[in-house]
């Protein structure tokens, strides 16, 4: 479980996709962080995240980790953005025989879970497939 | 000064159940089902959509299409009967996930199916009083028929967003008339701590659905001073095929100015969402200077009226997102019984 307080922390980059672009180099981070890794420059300009690209790679995951057992089988890959900047997240509204390697995909809003069922309902980013 | 839509967007989620697959579970007659409600299949929420994920990508695409700086919206107000928590705002979820925070007045609207142009009617009313320069109105819900019910037949998912606002280069439709007729009529209600909703059967029709669609339209045309044959298009509340379609025949409408906004035969029933989403499928192909008459239904029991005149600002703002009926449209993936009840949640997964 996450809990309420460290959710609330990544609302920017969970609803907004929020990013940080390194103001030496162009390189974005997201999340964002303190230091370029390439220039090692510390100022960043606030940038938002390309929301379609490509999945480069992705697994089925069958048998699913307590509190997302209802949701198996579900894939979960690596999107190559249009900035290039790379990303895991679920792929969802998807046939799963039918998914590739260079498939287009989207973002969008979903439920990621929820934490019992008392607990509070986690929103944020999942890929879709583009026709 | 006028006021009126300068963005909209719905969100129809891909997934469907066909009438026949619900028919072959609990030994109903399929063709009769399909006829008598003149619906075919409706759309099925995944476990992780609901009202709030619907109402950002309906108010994601409105806002594809106003292109102002979110930061200016005032107001959102979302309109549902399924908002996902019992305590705690959807507004605000959505608020943040298009940048239209932290100064903005936000409220959860419940009234059964009328909620979402409740929202609508309070949105532009802020506007046109100078309280807010921008409004949004969403109407969306994800809500279920117990199994076996008739209800289980039409019950579907989806939403859409209008943002309101008071420059005139901006507004696409502008709203030039509005009315509500309301009585107290218990057609249809959930208590809290129940699952499911219930309904007065038959009851549902005549004294509810249709005594109130048909007066708050009536109404709405004669404040306005015009007839069906001055409406280009005409849209009203769906909880199947039949009813709008009976409605709009009775009021003297043709199918071809109430059929770009009747959703239900594919789509099934929206609640709270269904006369927004006509309304959005018709602003999708409206021309300038068309005349819309929208009328929603909320059983407890009430309708809106509304008077819409589309501008010249319509045919830029169409293209720029997805259209409502291309939605409907783009490669729907059908269920069977079995997994339909594991997205909506009637049957779960035992843990170890
Ligand atoms: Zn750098």
């Amino acid at each position: 479980m996450l809990g309420p307080a460290r959710y609330w922390r990544e609302v920017p980059q969970r609803y907004r996709y929020e990013a940080a672009k390194c103001a030496k180099c162009g390189k974005v981070f997201f999340p964002p962080r303190l230091v370029c890794n390439k220039c090692h420059s510390k100022e960043f300009t606030q940038t938002t995240l390309a929301q379609t690209g490509s999945i480069e790679t992705f697994t089925v995951i069958r048998v699913a980790p307590t509190g997302f057992g209802d949701e198996a089988p579900y894939a979960v890959g690596i999107i190559k953005l249009d900035d290039g900047v790379r990303i895991t997240a679920q792929i969802t509204d998807c046939e799963l025989d039918k998914l590739d390697i260079g498939q287009k995909v989207r973002l969008e809003f979903r439920r990621l879970g929820k934490e019992g069922e008392s607990g509070i309902l986690r929103y944020g980013y999942k890929f879709v497939p583009v026709a | 000064m006028d006021v009126g839509i300068v963005g909209w967007g719905a969100y129809v989620p891909r997934h469907r159940i066909k009438v026949e697959e619900i028919a072959k579970v609990w030994g109903s007659d399929a063709e009769a089902y399909k006829k008598g409600l003149m619906l075919r299949e409706k759309s099925v929420p995944t476990p992780d959509q609901d009202t709030i994920t619907i109402s950002v990508e309906a108010a994601r695409n409105a806002l594809r299409r106003a292109k102002i700086d979110p930061q200016k919206i005032g107001a959102l107000y979302i309109g549902s009967e399924s908002h996902p928590y019992a305590v705690k705002p959807s507004g605000t979820v959505v608020a943040e996930a298009i940048g239209a925070f932290p100064s903005i007045h936000v409220a959860d609207f419940e009234f059964a199916c009328k909620a979402g142009s409740e929202g609508m009617f309070v949105a532009l009313s802020l506007v046109k009083a100078g309280q807010v320069e921008y409004a949004m109105g969403i109407g969306a819900d994800t809500s279920q028929g117990a199994p076996g019910d008739a209800l289980e037949f039409s019950a579907a998912a989806g939403g859409a967003a209008f943002l309101f606002g008071g420059k005139p280069e901006e507004i696409a439709a502008v709203c030039e008339h509005t009315y509500s007729f309301t009585t107290d009529t218990p057609d249809f209600w959930r208590r809290e701590y129940q699952f499911y909703p219930r309904h007065a059967g038959r009851f549902t029709g005549e004294p509810a659905y249709f005594k109130h669609v048909l007066s708050c339209a009536k109404r709405t045309m004669e404040i306005a001073n015009l007839t069906p044959k001055d409406f280009q298009w005409a849209v009203f509340h769906q909880p199947n095929g039949k009813f709008p379609a009976r409605a709009a025949t009775e009021l003297g409408f043709q199918k071809s100015q109430w059929e770009q906004g009747w959703l239900a035969p594919t789509l099934g029933n929206t609640y709270s969402g269904a006369s927004p989403m006509g309304l959005s499928a018709i602003l999708d192909v409206a021309k300038p200077g068309d005349r819309i008459l929208m009328v929603s239904y909320g059983s407890g029991a009430g309708s809106d009226g509304f008077v819409w005149r589309v501008t010249d600002q319509v045919t830029k703002l169409q293209p720029l997102a997805r259209h409502t009926r291309a939605q409907l449209e783009d490669r729907p993936i059908y269920l069977d019984y079995g997994t339909y009840a594991k997205f909506r949640g009637k049957i779960h997964k035992v843990t170890e």
